[in-house]
């Protein structure tokens, strides 16, 4: 008597329904579609530009002192020397620090990865309303499954992100983004998978912290707590090498370091390609492990 | 078909170890009826529905849906089921036949097929004209009449109701009632429902259980359990602070006196009769007659009756109480 009309019904029906209906929120809604295409923008004037961190060795900030020239030390030939030596100081000392001489472009590939952690973000946010406005209890009252309704989150802030990250790139070109010397037009393609892995990870996480929760506030709470340290104690927009040992260690930890370096190593740095396995691998891993807690959690909590 | 189309034994829910929201409820459904839980809020109306659609596991205790056990067969459950949830889960994002076809999605409805059957729930539900507006726009009825269409979605037998006028106003409400006849009168499906609403208990339900902290106290048709009281209810109040229950109760026909905040509620058969001879019998005693009235049996009177208090609003957890003046809120937009 099991009728059900000669519906089609899989284990995955009705993902790509409640990952659309996700997706339709931000881009039938012109204002936060704009909104959303802004924000990497402002990101990237404000922190890219603002901190010119590369002017800060640029031959504007200093200069040979005055009484070296005035005691007549050294003659003219050793001066011009000395003054070459200053100038290629600035390209040595970023080349040194970021790998690259021009810092833009190392904050820009950053903000791929920060643009996600906050669209992840969001999507956990998003599991909290569907409870209190009565849309969980709706589709959990349908022949979805559970594991569906929580990977549509997964995917659809995924999706997002990886969309927002090709933007990026985009506007990057336009503000001057330095490609590697190795660079080739395939290795965005790398960039969008290491994206989605670090995305199905992270909303995944996000999710496994919203998924009790009946209230806004609590998992506000926590996500603040972690999106600082998840954002600054990586590499994002600063080398961890200059950090102290101890926040080095929380860096390397940190599933954004591996994102954010495998983005670098494919966009901008002469790519090392062992480092890039590396990356994947550590972030792949951290995908599947977050991802499976979400699911088994999922599974828990719907159940009740 | 077996007759008896939901049953339920011993249905348990609690949580967290220590609230039980409901307690060991018994109670069948027939087919075609109407059937209503009847509570105020926090009684575990919610919660028994919840456990029926298979949303929340029992504790202890079991229950079937059209023979499918709610544990262990849920997901033949779902498929043939509706639901009316008491929020407005539809998307405001969306417009109403997006939203509709989102419903079809989660039952695996191939699209050709939803698409005609949205088309018809849009007609049923009088929405056709507004299927492409936003739902951002619609008005609480409109917005209680897409859900009903969400639930129709997958031609479920049976139609699960939570609350379905909660913060509408009469004249929507009246109208939402016959939506909800129209399905058992032309569909012949089975509709359970919960209300606090006591004239829509009254006026839309074959037959409802009253339930109160999780127990259900009396199960019957309305007019059954009005008539059950054997009479009318007449109201008194004296002027004098004297307790009079005594002089009252040895007037003829009277059945029963109770004295609630200083007025006296007579139970008593021929009302239009006994109602002057009360008063005679104050008046030759001295005593004033400050207010006096006489009332047919309301369900309120049933449910004072049972629980020895008027309907009254129990403690519920702080998510209820948001959600659901999160829908009132809603319904007055």
């Amino acid at each position: 008597m099991s009728e059900t009309n000669g519906n089609s019904q899989s284990k995955l029906h009705g993902l790509w329904a409640l990952t659309n209906r996700e997706l339709k929120k931000w881009y039938k809604a012109p204002v936060i579609f704009i909104l959303s295409i802004v924000q990497p923008i402002l990101w990237m004037g404000l922190l890219g530009k603002a901190l010119n961190i590369g002017a800060l060795f640029s031959g504007g900030t200093f200069s040979l002192p005055a009484e070296l020239i005035q005691k007549g030390q050294f003659t003219p030939t050793q001066l011009a020397l000395l003054g070459s030596y200053f100038s290629s100081l600035q390209t040595s000392i970023l080349q040194g620090a970021f790998n690259t001489t021009d810092y833009f472009s190392f904050m820009a590939v950053g903000i791929i990865a920060f643009s996600a952690l906050f669209t992840t973000m969001f999507s956990g946010m998003s599991v909290v309303w569907d409870r209190r406005l009565g849309f969980l209890n709706k589709a959990l009252s349908t022949p979805v499954s559970r594991g569906v309704i929580i990977f549509a989150k997964v995917l659809s802030a995924t999706l997002r992100s990886m969309f927002q990250a090709g933007l990026i790139i985009v506007i990057a070109i336009g503000f001057g983004l330095q490609f590697g010397s190795g660079f080739n037009p395939l290795y965005i393609l790398g960039v969008f998978g290491m994206m989605f892995l670090l995305c199905v990870g992270l909303s995944s996480l996000f999710i496994a912290i919203t998924i009790r929760s009946t209230r806004i506030e609590t998992p506000m709470a926590v996500m603040n707590l972690i999106t600082l340290p998840l954002m600054f104690a990586s590499n994002a927009f600063f080398p961890t090498k200059f950090m102290p040992d101890w926040l080095q260690t929380v860096a390397k930890l940190n599933p954004m370091t591996y994102a954010t370096d495998a983005c670098r190593q494919l966009l901008i740095f002469a790519t090392d390609w062992t480092q890039v396995a590396t990356d994947f691998l550590y972030v792949g891993v951290f995908a599947i492990i977050v991802s499976t807690i979400g699911i088994l959690l999922s599974w828990r909590f719907l159940n009740k | 078909m077996s007759e008896e189309i939901i049953k339920a034994e011993g249905l348990t829910k609690v949580f967290n170890h220590s609230l039980t929201a409901v307690d060991h409820v018994d109670f069948s459904v027939k087919h075609g009826e109407i059937f209503g839980f009847l509570g105020p809020n926090g009684a575990g109306k919610t919660t028994t529905i919840n456990m029926l659609i298979t949303v929340l596991k029992p504790t202890d205790g079991k229950a079937s849906v059209l023979g499918f056990d709610i544990a262990k067969q849920n997901q033949e459950v779902r498929n043939s089921i509706g639901v009316v949830p008491q929020e407005y889960t539809a998307d405001e994002d969306l417009t109403g036949l997006e939203n509709i076809l989102l419903c079809a999605d989660m039952y695996g409805i191939p699209r050709r097929v939803a698409k005609q059957r949205a088309e018809d729930l849009l007609k049923l539900v009088e929405l056709t004209d507004f299927k492409d507006k936003r739902v951002e726009t619609f008005s609480g009825g409109m917005r209680r009449r897409l859900e009903l269409a969400c639930g129709l979605i997958n031609r479920p037998k049976i139609l699960f109701l939570d609350e379905p006028t909660l913060g509408l106003d009469v004249q929507t409400r009246t109208a939402t009632w016959n939506y909800i006849r129209t399905l058992k009168q032309e569909y012949g499906m089975t509709l359970f429902m919960t209300t606090h609403y006591l004239e829509e208990a009254d006026s839309l339900c074959d037959r409802i259980a009253i339930i109160d902290h999780g127990k259900i106290i009396v199960v019957g048709a309305p007019e059954d359990l009005k008539h059950g009281l054997g009479g009318d209810i007449i109201t008194i109040g004296i002027k004098e602070n004297v307790d009079v229950s005594d002089l009252i109760s040895k007037v003829e026909n009277v059945k029963d006196v109770k004295k609630e905040n200083g007025t006296y509620r007579v139970k008593a058969e021929y009302g239009e009769v006994t109602a002057p001879s009360i008063i005679e019998t104050l008046r030759k005693n001295g005593f004033t007659v400050a207010r006096l009235s006489l009332t047919e049996p309301t369900l309120n009177e049933v449910y004072l009756e049972y629980t020895g208090k008027s309907m009254r609003d129990a403690e519920e957890s702080r998510e209820a109480f948001a959600s659901q003046r999160m829908t009132m809120r809603r319904a007055r937009q």
